[in-house]
């Protein structure tokens, strides 16, 4: 009974609150490697312009993209930052809600790195074969497909400490583990061999594709489903823990991390910038076009957050991690001519 | 007379053996409260510990000359507070040359470090109000960056900032000299607990004081709907209802209900209330009424509970003298159940107040409580943090600053806790009747 009653008077208010809800603030929701960006800009947009600061919201990049999907209207939101491109799935989703003009804008670039306690073993130089090896269920050794017998990393690259594989990657949810996926696991799949000794033990391609993104399941690689926070505190309990994380967490956090290069490249904003870093990945937000001059300051928002003064490479979000666009202009002139993805997509 | 004898000022083996295990399972008893109360100091001791730095902020005080022609071109700038930085690192500079201090920092970038990137928002905002002080010298006492901040509460070293590109160490020389001469200077931190959120870039201008507001929004919704309807609910099941397998069934439902995990309540409420109802998404209504589920059954069997210690001669005498069943009630028996109703509701709401798990479904975490309620309306409906969530996020971030104010997030929503519980325990022993 008392549920009904809450229900009722809850219904009462939303009538209420529906007829007198003219949303004057932009909202903001989706992946959480975007956030510490978004809310700089909207910190500063609000220092900056007459508009209240815009409220940002994390959850992840799938929650955050199927919210901007949910519809036009005061009550989605505007903008959805994601740490991957929109899906053509995501696409279908939202025009059939009626989100069909959308504008997709490209911040800039975040590295992924790989770090173990600062005063902990030497993991000083990573390749993608070594976390292939580290990590897949079955490896090649000697030209044959195995069960992955590896215990220690010197197992399989002398120049690694002798010390137990342990690994803390993002879990699934993660737009982080993705990139991981496709550019170290599944780099380390060819490279090592095991993607063609699948193919030629008859595994379709696509099968053998989906077998080189595997990891073992064996307690030595440990899924994070919390933040980089979680995972630093993994390995500051675990002297042989090595962990993912982005560029930006780790530069915040020097004191207790030490970084280890990938294939010989250590990352920096300028090794990713020029592309030599392997591990990197854009970040986009995308803008409901429909909302554009319903919701005050939205396209304003989306403009501030590209000028090169913030944007830019000695600006505020580079200074916290952010790797630059090159190709600024572009997507400035983009937003304002709010180009949106062509439809043919 | 053969019998083994016995004394009563000797005992026998099978009374020593009682004797010892009634000894033994004292000494386990007081174990187990000291081990509690060692966890207990323990616990304190690592918040205070880690907290108590919140509240003090380093300052750079100095004059500052508001140039109207640069403020003018800074106005005219699209990014107005990145012109006004360049303004106080400018004069900033220009101070460090004048006291002759010594320093390796070249670069105006090094210089930029030093104090808060959430000073060019606080002098624009003062030009802004006060635009009689253009043109004059004024004296200002700006925020310094998190690093400087850390490194004059002992948790930022030379050695850590070795590796660290936020601050270069030779930076730290400057600060000493300049704490020497007055300069640098550290004090309480009122933002720390009137402020509102700031972005990663500036854990130095965070506070809790808008997320505070969001929660004090929240409760007043809790009392508002929780108290009548768990009191009405449980007033009709206690003394009207009949006691049939309906009754029964409710009955066991509300107990139930109590022992639900609070992230159920969660889905429920962005179910119903914002995807069903469309709510605004992170307003404190919504996680008002959210919580007020959560409360609702501690409060139902409370007030269960008191009704039922009121003794029934009570009723019976009312109901003697000719009082209706209504009036029996609302005359005589409410009122003496009175102090355990309002001391099961405050303890519900201290559970409300600390709770984080159904705040995180409808959307009250991430970078939400900057903006102030305008008034009533808007503090019931516009995006707001609640203290707990708002520790939670800043657990989360990266700059270690952020981890030091979480602590403090927690010193602050413990004494809110424990003021309420004490008030609690001290209506109970203040109005509690005993027959």
């Amino acid at each position: 009974m008392s549920f009904t009653k809450v229900t009722v008077s809850a219904l009462a208010i939303a009538a209420v609150a529906g007829a007198a809800s003219a949303r004057d603030n932009v909202q903001v929701a989706g992946s959480s490697t975007v956030l510490p960006y978004a809310s700089i800009v909207a910190e500063a947009f609000g220092e900056n312009t007459d508009f209240p600061t815009p409220v940002v919201e994390s959850g992840g990049s799938s929650s955050g993209l199927k919210r901007f999907c949910e519809g036009v209207g005061t009550n989605t939101i505007d903008v959805a930052n994601a740490s991957r491109a929109i899906r053509d799935r995501e696409i279908a989703a939202c025009a059939e809600n009626g989100v069909t003009d959308i504008i997709e804008v490209r911040i800039g670039y975040d590295g992924i790195v790989f770090a173990s306690q600062l005063d902990g073993p030497a993991f000083t130089a990573f390749t993608e074969s070594d976390w292939f090896n580290a990590l897949a269920p079955q490896v090649v050794v000697d030209g044959a497909l195995v069960d992955n017998p590896y215990e220690k990393w010197s197992d399989f690259n002398a120049d690694l400490p002798a010390e137990d594989i342990l690994a803390f990657i993002p879990g699934t949810k993660h737009g982080t583990r993705e990139v991981f996926e496709e550019k170290v696991i599944a780099a380390g799949c060819e490279a090592t061999g095991a993607f063609e000794a699948m193919m030629a033990a008859g595994v379709s391609e696509d099968d053998a594709e989906d077998a080189c993104l595997a990891v073992r399941t064996d307690g030595k690689s440990v899924d994070i489903d919390g933040d980089y926070t979680e995972t630093l505190a993994r390995i500051d309990a675990n002297t042989n823990g090595v962990g993912v994380f982005g560029l930006a967490f780790y530069e915040n956090n020097t004191d207790k991390l030490k970084v280890a290069t990938m294939a010989g490249v250590a990352p920096s904003t300028e090794t990713i910038s020029t592309g030599e870093y392997p591990v990197s990945r854009p970040l986009f937000f995308y803008v409901k076009k429909a909302h554009i001059g319903v919701i005050p300051g939205l396209k304003e928002y989306a403009q501030f957050f590209m000028v090169d003064e913030i944007a830019g490479p000695a600006g505020p979000l580079a200074a916290y991690g952010l790797v630059a666009d090159p190709d600024l202009a572009t997507t400035q002139e983009m937003i304002a001519n709010e180009e949106t993805l062509s439809s043919d997509m | 007379m053969t019998g083994k004898k016995s004394s009563l000022l000797e005992l026998d083996a099978r009374t020593k053996k009682r004797n010892a295990a009634e000894k033994r399972f004292q000494y386990f008893g007081i174990g187990a409260v000291t081990v509690g109360l060692l966890f207990l100091i323990v616990l304190l001791t690592t918040i205070v510990s880690n907290g108590t730095r919140a509240f003090t902020q380093t300052f750079v005080t100095f004059e500052l000359v508001l140039d109207t022609a640069e403020i003018e071109a800074a106005e005219a700038s699209f990014v107005k507070t990145s012109k006004y930085r360049d303004i106080i690192t400018a004069q900033l500079a220009a101070k460090v040359e004048e006291l002759g201090f010594e320093t390796e920092l070249t670069s105006a970038d090094d210089l930029k470090q030093i104090f808060s990137s959430g000073a060019a928002g606080t002098l624009r905002e003062y030009v802004l109000a006060n635009p009689e002080s253009i043109g004059t010298t004024e004296v200002f006492k700006f925020r310094t960056s998190s690093r400087v901040d850390g490194y004059s509460k002992g948790r930022v070293t030379r050695e850590s900032l070795a590796r660290d590109k936020n601050l270069a160490p030779a930076a730290l020389d400057l600060v000493d000299q300049m704490q020497e001469a007055g300069l640098v200077d550290r004090s309480f931190n009122w933002t720390f607990i009137t402020g509102s959120d700031a972005s990663e870039s500036r854990p130095e201008q965070a506070g809790i004081g808008v997320s505070m507001i969001g929660s004090f929004f929240m409760m007043l919704v809790v009392l508002v709907f929780a108290l009548p309807i768990g009191v009405a609910a449980s007033i009709y099941l206690e003394e009207f209802a009949p006691k049939n397998r309906l009754t029964d069934i409710i009955e066991v439902n509300i107990s139930n209900l109590a022992a639900v995990p609070s992230i159920v309540f969660g889905i429920l409420g962005l179910a119903v209330f914002i995807q069903f109802a469309h709510l605004p998404q992170s307003a404190p209504l919504v996680g008002g009424l959210v919580l007020t589920l959560m409360t609702l059954p501690t409060i139902i069997i409370s007030t269960r509970a008191s009704l039922k210690s009121v003794p029934p001669s009570i009723r019976e005498a009312a109901l003697g003298v000719g009082a209706s069943k209504m009036q029996t009630v609302f005359h005589h028996v409410l009122p003496l159940a009175m102090p355990g109703i309002l001391t099961g509701t405050i303890i519900g709401l201290a559970q409300a107040l600390g709770e984080t798990a159904p705040l995180l479904l409808i959307g009250m975490v991430g970078f939400i409580a900057s903006n102030y309620p305008e008034g009533v309306a808007s503090g019931f409906l516009d995006p707001n943090s609640a203290m707990p969530a708002q520790i939670f996020e800043w657990a989360k971030r990266a700059d270690p600053a952020y981890y030091e104010r979480a602590w403090g997030g927690i010193i602050v929503l413990l004494g809110f806790l424990m003021t309420m519980n004490m008030i609690a325990i001290l209506m109970r022993r203040r109005f509690e009747r005993r027959w």
